[in-house]
């Protein structure tokens, strides 16, 4: 078994197929997750017909978007069409190539590079090609009004996010994504995590990252480029069937990958909270993919409870207050990194 | 073997995307030429050892610089292919010859150098080596390029904002 897990023949297919399987197969487990959650939250039933409990919902979705006619629009940009569901879905599978989620390092991640977090960034920086392109090819108002808004939301709120992650590259001293957790282990257990360090400023830049998150994946409280009330469905509005599929898919996609990633970097990965006995016999992909599930929680429960910002305030709220707090925060994260050093 | 290869794909795909930027007539499919164009460049940069300069090629130029020229083409809307094509007989052959010229020079400039070329080094471009010549020996032109930016910023707004 080991000498199968040192060729690379072997464990470079297995690792891909790990993360993308997992991430893949995580999709349509999430979906139902969420209307089940939203309809708990809103005292409703949510999907409980297909299967125990309606686990067989995203099944049923599945096939029935499988089978929908392909509407294509008369004046489309066909080519640019086509392209940006592919353009938006190819950049988010990309991205969790970089994320260790055990601490065995044959197994993921799937490359262990030295400029993991920047290849992140660089990943989820690509996606909102597929939105700005699906809106402005589709031809339609509402799906451009979509695309603009995504455009400009996503470089808003990328400088804030780059700024947190920044404050995380300096305690670590390190670009790689496994490096990061492993500056976290410790005899304290959670207290050695970024999000404890030098109380409270690891607190404040994970705060930054999670606010960030929610508007680079275009969640509620963030969602304009598809607010339904005004853009009908904004940038998807003229895309069916497997198309349409294609921008769920990604978006529920994201949602894990920048999950993942705020574990990774100020929760720990797969650390356990607490270094002692009953906590460390649970295995380390155990645990992230508890605290991975606690953030995808998070991401409905805030879609359940908060309205949907206007548009000037979320400006306001990228620009004057999240990115001079992430500056500042950084400014004092490098003068204690400096004076202890 | 495999490097030679990546780097010949690279380099057609880089000739092709860059004749695009320029010949096609939509601006949308023009910028798109573009940022493909940074893609293959990005991966000429790894092949060079320069991991960091490729993913802040891919970051700046592909993920940011590049959503703004859409988000800008897209705001104007600058749809329609006939009010943009350029009109005049003298300009054509002008700029051909500029463009004939330019290769010269840098055919000229490659060629003769070529004998001294030496394979890049497999450590002068992580992040660590680039920080570190950044902060030392080249760190008047980094805090003047800062510099340089802030001005540009400033201006920017100046200029937007008239009556502040």
């Amino acid at each position: 078994m080991s000498t199968l897990l040192e060729n690379p023949w072997f464990v470079i297919p297995l690792r891909i197929v790990i993360v993308l399987g997992f991430v893949l197969l995580a999709v349509p487990v999430l979906t139902w997750v969420e209307r089940r959650v939203l309809a708990l939250m809103q005292i409703r039933k949510g999907p409980n017909r297909v299967g125990p409990a309606g686990l067989l919902q995203p099944v049923a979705d599945g096939i029935k978007l499988f089978f929908k006619e392909d509407v294509l629009p008369e004046k489309v940009d066909r080519f640019i069409y086509f392209l940006a569901p592919a353009g938006f879905l190819i950049p988010v599978l990309c991205a969790p190539a970089v994320i260790p989620w055990g601490p065995d390092d044959r197994l993921t991640p799937i490359a262990d590079i030295n400029i993991g977090i920047l290849f992140l960034l660089a990943m989820t920086s690509l996606t909102v090609y597929g939105i700005v392109l699906a809106g402005w090819s589709s031809n339609n108002k509402y799906s451009l009004l979509g695309g603009l808004r995504a455009s400009a939301q996503t470089i808003s709120y990328e400088l804030a996010m780059g700024l947190s992650i920044i404050s995380v590259v300096l305690l670590t001293g390190s670009l790689s994504m496994r490096e990061m957790v492993l500056n976290q282990q410790g005899n304290l257990g959670l207290l050695n995590w970024h999000v404890f360090r030098f109380f409270p400023l690891g607190l404040i830049a994970t705060g930054i990252f999670l606010i960030a998150m929610l508007a680079e994946t275009n969640r509620a409280p963030f969602d304009l480029p598809e607010a339904e009330t005004e853009l009908i469905a904004g940038y998807h509005t003229e895309y069916s069937s497997m198309k349409f599929a294609m921008f769920f898919m990604g978006e529920y996609a994201s949602m894990i990958t920048i999950s993942a990633v705020m574990v990774t970097l100020f929760f720990g990965g797969w650390l356990s909270p607490l270094p002692f006995a009953p906590f460390t016999w649970i295995p380390g992909p155990l645990w992230f993919l508890i605290k991975l599930g606690v953030f995808i929680y998070f991401f409905i429960w805030v879609r359940a409870t908060l309205p949907r910002l206007r548009y000037d305030m979320l400006m306001r709220l990228g620009w004057l207050r999240l990115l001079p707090t992430a500056l500042v925060n950084l400014f004092l994260i490098a003068t204690v990194v400096w004076w202890l050093s | 073997m495999f490097v030679q290869i990546l780097f010949g794909l690279m380099a057609i795909v880089i000739v092709v995307t860059s004749i695009g930027v320029v010949a096609v007539r939509n601006p949308v499919r023009s910028a798109l030429n573009l940022v493909a164009n940074f893609f293959a460049l990005a991966v000429l940069y790894l092949l060079l050892y320069a991991q960091f300069v490729a993913a802040v090629q891919i970051i700046v130029y592909a993920g940011a610089i590049m959503v703004l020229f859409l988000f800008t083409i897209m705001l104007l809307n600058l749809g329609s292919p006939a009010e943009l094509s350029e009109r005049g007989e003298i300009k054509r052959p002008i700029t051909w010859g500029l463009a004939l010229l330019f290769v010269i020079v840098l055919a000229g400039g490659v060629f003769s150098r070529l004998s001294e070329a030496q394979p890049a080094q497999d450590d002068i471009g992580t992040v660590q080596m680039v920080g570190k010549f950044l902060f030392t020996d080249w760190v008047y032109p980094f805090e003047l390029t800062s510099i340089l930016l802030l001005i540009a910023i400033v201006g920017a707004i100046v200029m937007a904002k008239r009556r502040l």
